[in-house]
């Protein structure tokens, strides 16, 4: 194993390399604590113009801690940030604007109610001689920067009307709205497809061509070494290193990130399967997706994989009851299933472990017992009653299983990082006893360790005979566990690929509509 | 653009529903529908408007404002006290002491709002009580009648101006001050981006908190205005004047349309869902059926109402397949 | 799994020490505070036959505020249980003209507050409509009708056996309506912490889309609890009209926000997920003592409300004063 800065097979911190340049933007020793973690510890970072740098990192590395500090969202509690020299505090998200940073955040951050034009141009819309807002300048503009990133919209349109990829694109837009020397891009490929990442290249290089410095988050290795000319790697809050891509190979980087040589280890996992659980055909939704069917057995993993926003969710909620399918059927062992809501699902033995933990998955606010028995508190109860010993023992029975961290079973799960989080959803699902799990992004922005024990768990529990579904957009998880897997897009099932078969770039190519190599 | 139409069309829904209204009525009692007997409709409404358009800004914003009523007794008692004991200040200083004592209560409501985060609803339902208390404490419970306030002070709002009374050429202006806030200033737009996204507005740049803050100034100042203008409309102060009338306010917002959770409505909306209540309180007499019969008609139009805009707004789920996009 | 399982303790902290920093420990102070300063301001105070009129002030108010506790918890909210009183304390009225004994009149009143529950619950559960809107509608709907029926006359003329539910004493100074509040209290201290039908509806509180992931039929709780809603203002409609001896339109009228004061006063979380029983209980106890002191001084009803709008923010501002003062000084 390496440790912090050790062994780092590149010149690390020499910056002075790259020809001709002094930063725009230059962070030195920036830290930054919250309660109970130190997010960033005493990290830099230099900016230099008509550049792109890739700013790369596992989950929980610092990467969106330093976004928030340069967009004036946190403050630092200690280290300078210097444009072109000269140290500058971003109080708020406006004194950063005004020093030319502008940020492309992931889709939560625009506004469903308002339309396309004013999302780009609130907070600095155009104005009239009398000062008011100009709408008619606004709307022109806005079809202007609409048509510069390739977004095909009318920008009177309301945001909520619009997919995701064209609203990553309207987020864009907005950033590019303001007269900004340095852009970040967090994740900005992640819900597009493949002409639509093609189009962005572009507008990167001609953004880059114009002098603007760009700094650029994606664990998209291929994009990475395509347009980055430089690179900073963050672990655990802390810098490891940075310099010119060209200096180095995915490999290394790959070793800089995780800071033990690459290849996750995975489970090993013999192929039972059993009798046939689940049947679906042609599962149906107005917007959301179409003609989904497969069928599912006792003792398999079954992969499903696609980009961010390709329906992979709204297909498993649908078949978990919250949202209502138009058309189509489920079959559990055979047996036509009515699932109208999640309770009837739960007693039809499908269960749901959903990607957005705080919101939907733990209750929080309500300690670790209390979460566990939720769904099963009719077995912990008689006529109505709570019995506390056995809703206690349920719990500290499960929470065993899961090896879950905490200080007792009456801790708020709030408290608890979001691996153990995940593990008290897991074992909220186990206590009822089900015959088919699905995992929707069981291991998205948790530590590896956790990461680890939710896979080996994963597995043991498909080895019970249980039959477990798996959304992931992570491919080494995804290749790791599957025994098939199906790949979304827009909705729609695209290919099915048995474990023999599959292939990292296979997945890569049907998820973004790529035709095969030439 | 459909998509647009159909947000517009939730205001033009409403006007229709208004047109319909008065020429239903006109049917039967075509003097209603007179060019002076709906001027009188929205003379008598203009107190309703200016307060729905105060509280409109506070809703749009994702809070409530339930002091308002409270607040405008308390102005009014304040300026007819001082009216009473000095009758040579001028009716416009009392007015500026109107506004600005309403502004200072809508500045506490909005205080407790931003800086210690209480929820609106129980910060302002204990100012409710309180504004109200204090009006009783200033007068020990007595009455201002109208021999006690200057003639000048009366006849203020009755004054006619081109055919109109002053009171609805204020309400006429400030429905124009508020439509030009509202869609063209950036304070006006960062309500809606407040009360749609609070998250992303911080991201955007947009400080909450104030913004909040300002919006209950507004309602809190809005509502000061009407206290002077009821009270010399009506010469007449005492602890009890518009009692419960903050719940007639929120009503007018809610059937035009201006959306609970925040971040949705309009102007337009605001003074037609208040026109909508006015001219059901003045047909009701005119078609012969009992006063006591409009407590219940309105609160049928508030639930009506929510149930109609929550059709409207009601998500269809994420856009994903590509045949489902409108653009 | 490395097969040694880890057990983890049930709990940490003692009951002991949760009780003394709870919310109901601050509110029993004030309670305390209350008495003694009441004790000595009035020599009358201390009278069993004062006392027990006193509960009056709070008895029926409370009988509801249970209920909407429940539902604050759940994240929602009735502002309509004043007028349905008024509409229940009608059709009793109404029921009387037509000859109606008391046992058919408790039923009317039970009956309507249960459909004016049922009505609430309907639209907010199968519309999903917000609540706060939709019960200010139904409270102009409910009061109008009972305006539409009686207009500015008055339904007298109860049978005499009526009166026994707000004016009847079960045993020496206890008042039947005490006997009820007591038990009222209790049923719904333990149907919030004693029932697994409580435990969801702090779940719902909470975290509404994380409890309906975990197969809680999230709008049959909601509806149950406006159904609850609606019968204990039915119950509170008998109390009061049979106290009273008549109905008029503007009965109860304003209650609604004293019942929501009182709720949140007892530590109920106006965003919902917390708040116990207990809290309730002593916030109706404080407010009817200070309601009872202030009247002993002859101090007007409209003053006492000044008191009490300040007592509702205070109490909610001061921990978020001191918490502020303590993080200030951190920095």
């Amino acid at each position: 194993m390496l440790d912090h800065k050790g062994t780092v097979p590149v010149n690390v911190q020499d910056t002075n390399a790259s020809p001709g340049a002094t930063p725009i933007l230059e962070l030195s020793g920036i830290s930054k604590r919250f309660p109970g973690v130190l997010a960033l510890d005493d990290v830099g970072l230099k900016l230099y113009p008509g550049s792109v740098t890739a700013l790369v990192g596992e989950n929980g590395a610092g990467k969106s801690t330093i976004v928030k500090i340069l967009t004036g969202i946190y403050q630092p509690d200690g280290g300078t940030i210097r444009i072109d020299g000269s140290a500058k505090r971003f109080a708020t998200p406006h004194t950063a604007t005004l020093s030319g940073v502008t940020a492309i955040h992931q889709e939560t951050v625009l506004f469903d109610e308002l339309s396309i034009a004013e999302n780009i141009f609130l907070g600095h819309a155009p104005r009239n001689r009398l000062g008011l807002i100009d709408w008619s300048a606004m709307h022109t503009r806005a079809a202007d920067m609409l048509a510069n990133v390739g977004a095909d919209v009318d920008p009177t349109a309301k945001l909520r009307d619009l997919g995701i990829a064209n609203k990553h694109l309207v987020a864009v837009a907005r950033a590019l709205s303001v007269e900004a020397r340095i852009v970040i891009m967090d994740e900005p490929t992640a819900a597009l497809s493949h002409k639509e990442i093609n189009e962005l290249y572009a507008l990167i290089e001609s953004l880059r061509q114009t002098g603007k410095a760009i700094l650029f988050i994606s664990h998209k290795f291929d994009e990475i070494f395509k347009i980055a000319d430089r690179f900073a790697v963050f672990r655990d809050g802390r810098e490891i290193a940075d310099g010119l891509i060209d200096d180095i190979t995915p490999d290394d980087l790959v070793q800089m990130m995780v800071g033990r040589s690459v290849d996750q280890i995975f489970p090993a996992r013999q192929h039972h399967q059993g009798t046939e659980v689940l049947r679906v055909a042609g599962y149906c939704h107005p917007t959301e997706f179409q003609d989904i069917g497969f069928s599912l057995h006792e003792g398999e993993i079954l992969g499903f994989y696609g980009l961010v926003g390709s329906g992979r969710s709204e297909f498993m909620q649908a078949l978990f009851g919250i949202t209502k399918p138009s058309k189509g059927a489920v079959r559990i062992d055979g047996q036509i299933a009515v699932v109208r809501s999640p309770a009837e699902a739960i007693n039809r033995g499908i269960v749901y472990v959903p990607e957005d933990r705080g919101k939907q998955g733990a209750v929080i606010g309500l300690p670790i017992f209390q979460n566990i028995s939720l769904p099963s508190l009719s077995k912990t109860s008689r006529a109505g009653f709570i019995r506390l010993a056995e809703e206690f023992a349920l719990a500290r029975d499960y929470t065993a299983r899961l090896d879950l961290r905490a200080a007792s079973l009456d801790q708020d799960v709030g408290e608890l990082s979001g691996g153990n989080q995940q593990k008290v959803v897991i074992a909220k699902w186990l206590a009822t006893r089900p015959r088919v799990i699905i995992l929707d992004e069981p291991t998205k922005g948790i530590d590896i360790g956790s990461k680890a024990a939710v896979h080996e768990f994963m597995a043991e529990l498909a080895s019970q005979g249980l039959a477990v579904i798996m959304v992931s957009s992570e491919i080494p998880e995804i290749l790791g566990l599957s025994d098939r897997v199906i790949v979304m897009r827009e909705g729609l099932m695209v290919e099915q690929f048995e474990r023999d078969e599959l292939t990292p770039e296979k997945l890569v190519r049907a998820a973004a509509d790529i035709g095969e190599a030439a | 653009m459909n998509m647009q139409r159909l947000m517009k069309s939730r205001e033009l829904l409403l006007a229709l529903a208004l047109v319909l209204l008065v020429g239903g009525i006109a049917v039967r009692f075509p003097a209603f529908a007179s060019p002076s007997s709906l001027g009188n409709v929205f003379n008598d409404t203009s107190i309703l408007i200016i307060l729905a358009l105060g509280q409109m800004v506070v809703i749009i914003t994702k809070c409530i404002d339930l002091s308002v009523a409270s607040n405008l007794a308390l102005t009014g008692m304040i300026v007819a006290i001082i009216n009473a004991s000095a009758p040579g200040i001028p009716v416009a200083f009392l007015i500026v002491i109107a506004i600005s004592a309403g502004a200072l209560m809508g500045a506490i409501n909005g205080f407790f709002v931003w800086k210690l985060e209480i929820p609106p609803i129980v910060v302002t339902l204990g100012t409710l009580t309180i504004f109200r208390g204090i009006v009783f404490l200033l007068t020990d419970g007595a009455w201002i009648n109208a021999h006690e306030m200057s003639a000048s002070f009366k006849a203020l709002p009755r004054a006619d101006f081109v055919g109109l009374p002053v009171l609805s050429w204020i309400a006429i202006a400030i429905i124009g001050v508020m439509a030009v806030l509202m869609t063209r200033t950036a304070f006006g737009r960062a309500t809606y981006a407040v009360g749609g996204n609070p998250h992303a507005s911080v991201y955007t740049g947009i400080n909450v908190g104030f913004t909040r803050f300002a919006a209950f100034i507004i309602s809190g100042s809005l509502a000061g205005l009407c206290g002077y203008l009821w009270v010399a409309r009506y010469a007449v102060a005492y602890v009890d004047i518009a009692g419960g009338f903050e719940l007639d306010v929120v009503a007018a917002c809610v059937i035009g349309g201006i959306s609970i959770a925040g971040g949705i409505g309009s102007v337009a909306g605001a003074v037609m869902g208040a026109l909508f209540l006015g001219v059901i309180k003045n047909a009701l007499p005119v078609i012969n059926i009992s006063p006591f019969w409009q407590l219940a008609i309105s609160g049928a139009a508030i639930i009506i109402a929510v149930a109609l805009n929550a059709r409207a707004e009601r998500t269809k789920g994420r856009v994903i397949l590509k045949k489902a996009e409108v653009v | 799994m490395d097969g040694s399982a880890r057990i983890l303790p049930d709990r940490l902290n003692s009951g002991f020490s949760s009780l003394i920093k709870s919310w109901e420990t601050l509110l029993l102070a004030v309670a305390i505070a209350v008495f003694i300063v009441n004790t000595f301001t009035s020599p009358y105070f201390l009278d069993p036959w004062n006392l027990s009129d006193a509960t009056f002030n709070f008895t029926e108010k409370a009988m509801i505020a249970f209920a909407m506790a429940l539902l604050i918890i759940s994240g929602e909210i009735d502002l309509s249980v004043a007028a349905i009183i008024a509409i229940a304390s009608t059709a009793m009225g109404y029921a009387v003209q037509l000859g109606a004994e008391t046992p058919t009149l408790v039923l009317v009143g039970v009956g309507v507050g249960l459909a004016c529950g049922a009505f609430n619950g309907l639209l907010v559960t199968r519309l999903g409509l917000p609540s706060i809107v939709v019960t200010i509608g139904t409270m102009s709907l409910f009061r109008g009708l009972a305006f539409i029926i009686l207009g500015d006359k008055a339904y007298t003329g109860y049978p005499a056996d009526f009166a026994f539910f707000g004016q009847g004493y079960v045993w020496w100074v206890l008042s039947f309506e005490l006997v009820l509040f007591v038990i009222v209290a209790l049923i719904f201290a333990i149907i919030l912490h004693r029932t697994s039908f409580g435990r969801t509806i702090y779940a719902i509180g909470n975290n509404p889309t994380a409890a309906l992931f975990s197969g809680v039929r999230v709008q049959r709780v909601k509806f149950v609890l406006f159904l609850l809603t609606g019968l204990m203002s039915g119950i509170a409609a008998i109390c009061l009209t049979s106290r009273l001896g008549s109905t008029r339109p503007s009965i109860a009228m304003g209650w609604e926000l004293e019942i929501v004061t009182m709720v949140v006063l007892g530590g109920i979380s106006i965003l919902g997920g917390s708040g116990r029983i207990p809290g309730v209980v002593i916030a109706a106890l404080i407010l009817g003592m200070v309601t009872f002191g202030f009247g002993l001084l002859n101090v007007p009803g409209i003053v006492m409300s000044i008191f009490i709008g300040l007592l509702l923010i205070g109490v909610i501002a001061l921990p978020r004063v001191l918490s502020q003062l303590v993080k200030a000084k951190a920095q």
